[in-house]
C-alpha cells in the first residue's frame, strides 16, 4: 500500500502489472491442481488394477473360503485359499513391532522435545535419520542372523524363522519415524502453554506429560498411524527372517508369511501372468490396502477428536 | 490482614537483568510491592515492564543464558527469590502469574483449575473439589461454568479463558499474582469484569499489574511505577502520579506527549 503511495506509477500500469500476476497465479493454480488430482488419480488406478486383477481370482476362489478358511497354500497340489493365516502374520509382527516402537518412539519424543539440549537434539536426530536410511534387506538379515540366535540364546526351542526375530527388529527400524513425526507435534505446541504450566510451579516432567503431550495428541496420533503403515505394510524384514510358511498363528514364536512376504515371493516368483497364483496376490494386496485404510480411517478419526486448538 | 498499616510484601533492589544475547533489559530497578495493595507497571512498548515481571517468579530461568544480578526479596521471611540456592518452582508456589494471552491447557475446565494442586500432589478427591470451587467463585467464573466442569476449557470465550487462567493461579492461594497485560487480547466488558476481579482480589493477596492502558492503570491501581528504556523513573502513589507526576518524562508520557 505504502509503497504505491510513494511511487504512484498511471492507472494502466499498475492494472497491466495485476493482469501478469493474475495471470501467474492463475498458472500456479493449475500446475498445483495437477499435481493434486495426478496423486488422487494414481491411487484410483491403483484401487482399479486391485479391483480388476482380484475378481477374475474371486471368479474361481468363493469370498467364503477366502475369508474363512484357515490355510492358504495357492501354489501348492491342494489349494486352499484362505487369507486368515496371512493376516495373522502380518497382525502378530506389526503388533511385536508397535509394542516395542510406540513406547520407545514416544519416550524419545518427548526427551528430544522437552528434555534435551538444542546440542544433544542436533546429534541425535541426524542418526535418527540415518537409521531410516538403512535399506530393510539389511534389517532383514539383521533379524535372521544376529537377532534370532540370540533370541535362542534365551529359549533354544525357538525356531530359526520366528516372527519374534524380525517384528523385533521391524519395531527398531520404526523407531525413528514415530519419534521424529512425534517430537514434531509436540515442539509445535506453542511455548506460552509451557509457560502457564511452568508458572503454576510444575516441574519439567510434569509440563511434558501432563501439558505438551496431551496438548500434541492429535500429531503423536498421527506418527502412530505412520508406524501401523510402516509395520504392516514391512515386506523384506519378514520375508526373510519369518519363514515364508503361512501358518495361522498369533504366537510370535512360530514362523509365519506375512501378506506382504507372500506377495513378493509370488511376484518374484515364476507364475505365468493371469493364472490363479499370480492373480492371488492381489486378493492379498486387497486386503492389506483395506486394513491400511480401516487403520488411516482410525486415526483420522481420533485426530479429529483430539485436533489441537491452543 | 491489618488494613491500614502498609506492609512490604516484596522489593526488588538493584535489579539488572541481562538476556542471553547480552541485552541489558533492566538497569538498576529497584520497586516495593504493598501488601493487598495493586502495583501499576507502566511504560512505552519495550521498556522493560514484562521482562521486571517476569523475574519475581524466575519466568527467565526457562530460556538458557538469562541471568539476574540484584535481589527480589520476598516477605515476611526476606528470601531473595533470586539467588542460586532457591528452587524457582518453590517461589512460583508462591507467586502465580497471568499472562497477556489466555493459555488454557488443553484439559477440561476443572483440571484446569486444579492443575497447581495436580503438581503440588494434592491427592483428596474433597480437597481439590473445594479449592477448584473457590477459585472459580474467587474468579466471578463458577456460575457460567458449574454445569460444564468436565468440558475442554478451550470451549470458553476468551473472556471466560482469562478468568479460567485467573482462577488456575488463585487456586494455589499464591501471595502475590502477577498479571502481564491481562485484559489486552479482551473485549471491554470482558475488561471490565477482569478489573473488578483484581479490585476484589487484592484484600487476599498482593498484585502486580503490567498494562499498556493507562486508564486501566488509575482505575485499578493504588501505586503506580513508570519505566523507560529499562529504568525506573518514578514509583509513588497512583493519585500522585496521575495528577501531580514529580517528574518530567512520566507527565509527558502520561498526558501523551509521548509514548
Ligand atoms: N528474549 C529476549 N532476548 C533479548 N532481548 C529481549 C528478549 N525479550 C525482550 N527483549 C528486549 O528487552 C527489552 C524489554 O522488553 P519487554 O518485553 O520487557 O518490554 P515491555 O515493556 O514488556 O514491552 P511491551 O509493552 O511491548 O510488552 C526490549 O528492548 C526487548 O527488545
Ligand atoms: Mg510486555
Amino acid at each position: 500500500m505504502t509503497t504505491t503511495q510513494l511511487k504512484d506509477p498511471p492507472i494502466s500500469k499498475r492494472l497491466a502489472k495485476n493482469i501478469k500476476r493474475n495471470f501467474i497465479e492463475r498458472v500456479i493454480e493449475i500446475i498445483l491442481m495437477f499435481a493434486a488430482l495426478a496423486a488422487t488419480f494414481i491411487t484410483i488406478g491403483i484401487v482399479y488394477i486391485l479391483v480388476t486383477e482380484a475378481s477374475g481370482f474371486f471368479k474361481e476362489v468363493s469370498i467364503i473360503e477366502f475369508l474363512t478358511s484357515r490355510q492358504w497354500s495357492p501354489l501348492f497340489e491342494d489349494a486352499h485359499y484362505g487369507i486368515l493365516p496371512l493376516i495373522s502374520g502380518t497382525l502378530t509382527t506389526s503388533f511385536v513391532a508397535l509394542s516395542i516402537a510406540i513406547p520407545i518412539g514416544t519416550v524419545a519424543a518427548i526427551y528430544l522435545s522437552e528434555f534435551a539440549s538444542h546440542k544433544t537434539r542436533e546429534s541425535v536426530k541426524p542418526v535418527l535419520e540415518l537409521l531410516v536410511g538403512v535399506p530393510t534387506v539389511v534389517f532383514g538379515y539383521f533379524a535372521l542372523l544376529f537377532v534370532t540366535p540370540l533370541l535362542q540364546k534365551i529359549n533354544p526351542d525357538l525356531p530359526t524363522f520366528n516372527m519374534l526375530g524380525p517384528g523385533i527388529v521391524m519395531g527398531v527400524m520404526i523407531i525413528p519415524y514415530i519419534a521424529s513425526v512425534a517430537e514434531d507435534a509436540m515442539r509445535a505446541v506453542p511455548m506460552n502453554m509451557r509457560e502457564g504450566s511452568y508458572a503454576m510451579g510444575a516441574t519439567k516432567f510434569q509440563t511434558a506429560i501432563r501439558v505438551v503431550t496431551p496438548a500434541a495428541t492429535s500429531g503423536i496420533i498421527a506418527a502412530y498411524i505412520l508406524g501401523i503403515s510402516r509395520a504392516v505394510g514391512e515386506t523384506m524384514v519378514v520375508a526373510i527372517a519369518a519363514g515364508q510358511q503361512p501358518t495361522f498363528t498369533f504366537n510370535p514364536l512360530e514362523g509365519a508369511a506375512t501378506i506382504t512376504a507372500y506377495i513378493v515371493q509370488v511376484a518374484m516368483g515364476d507364475l505365468p501372468h493371469g493364472s490363479l497364483g499370480y492373480q492371488s496376490i492381489f486378493a492379498a494386496g486387497m486386503v492389506l490396502f483395506v486394513i491400511t485404510f480401516v487403520f488411516n480411517i482410525l486415526g483420522h478419526m481420533a485426530r479429529k477428536r483430539f485436533a489441537e486448538r491452543y | 490482614m491489618a488494613q491500614n498499616k502498609l506492609n512490604i510484601k516484596a522489593e526488588a533492589k538493584n535489579l539488572n537483568f541481562f538476556y542471553a544475547d547480552g541485552t541489558k533489559a533492566l538497569k538498576d530497578v529497584s520497586l516495593p510491592v504493598y501488601e493487598n495493595k495493586i502495583t501499576a507497571l507502566i511504560g512505552p512498548s519495550g521498556c522493560g515492564k514484562s521482562t521486571f515481571l517476569r523475574c519475581f517468579n524466575r519466568m527467565h530461568d526457562l530460556y538458557p543464558g538469562n541471568r539476574y544480578e540484584g535481589q527480589i526479596l520476598l516477605h515476611p521471611d526476606n528470601t531473595n527469590v533470586l539467588a542460586k540456592g532457591v528452587d524457582p518452582i518453590e517461589v512460583r508456589m508462591r507467586i502465580s502469574m497471568v499472562f497477556q494471552k489466555p493459555n488454557p491447557f488443553p484439559k477440561s475446565i476443572y483440571e484446569n483449575v486444579a492443575y497447581g494442586l495436580r503438581v503440588r500432589g494434592e491427592r483428596s478427591k474433597s480437597a481439590v473439589d473445594d479449592k477448584v470451587e473457590e477459585a472459580l467463585k474467587g474468579a466471578s467464573l463458577w456460575n457460567e461454568v458449574k454445569d460444564r466442569l468436565q468440558d475442554l476449557a478451550f470451549n470458553l470465550s476468551g473472556g471466560q479463558q482469562q478468568r479460567l487462567c485467573i482462577a488456575r493461579a488463585l487456586a494455589t492461594d499464591p501471595e502475590i499474582m502477577l498479571f502481564d497485560e491481562p485484559t489486552s487480547a479482551l473485549d471491554p466488558i470482558a475488561t471490565v469484569n477482569i478489573e473488578e476481579l483484581m479490585s476484589g482480589l487484592k484484600n487476599k493477596l498482593s498484585i502486580l499489574i503490567v498494562t499498556h492502558n493507562m486508564q486501566q492503570a488509575a482505575r485499578i491501581s493504588d501505586y503506580t511505577a513508570y519505566m523507560y528504556l529499562g529504568e525506573m523513573i518514578e514509583f509513588d502513589a497512583t493519585d500522585k502520579i496521575f495528577t501531580n507526576p514529580g517528574r518530567k518524562e512520566t507527565e509527558d508520557y502520561i498526558t501523551g506527549k509521548f509514548g
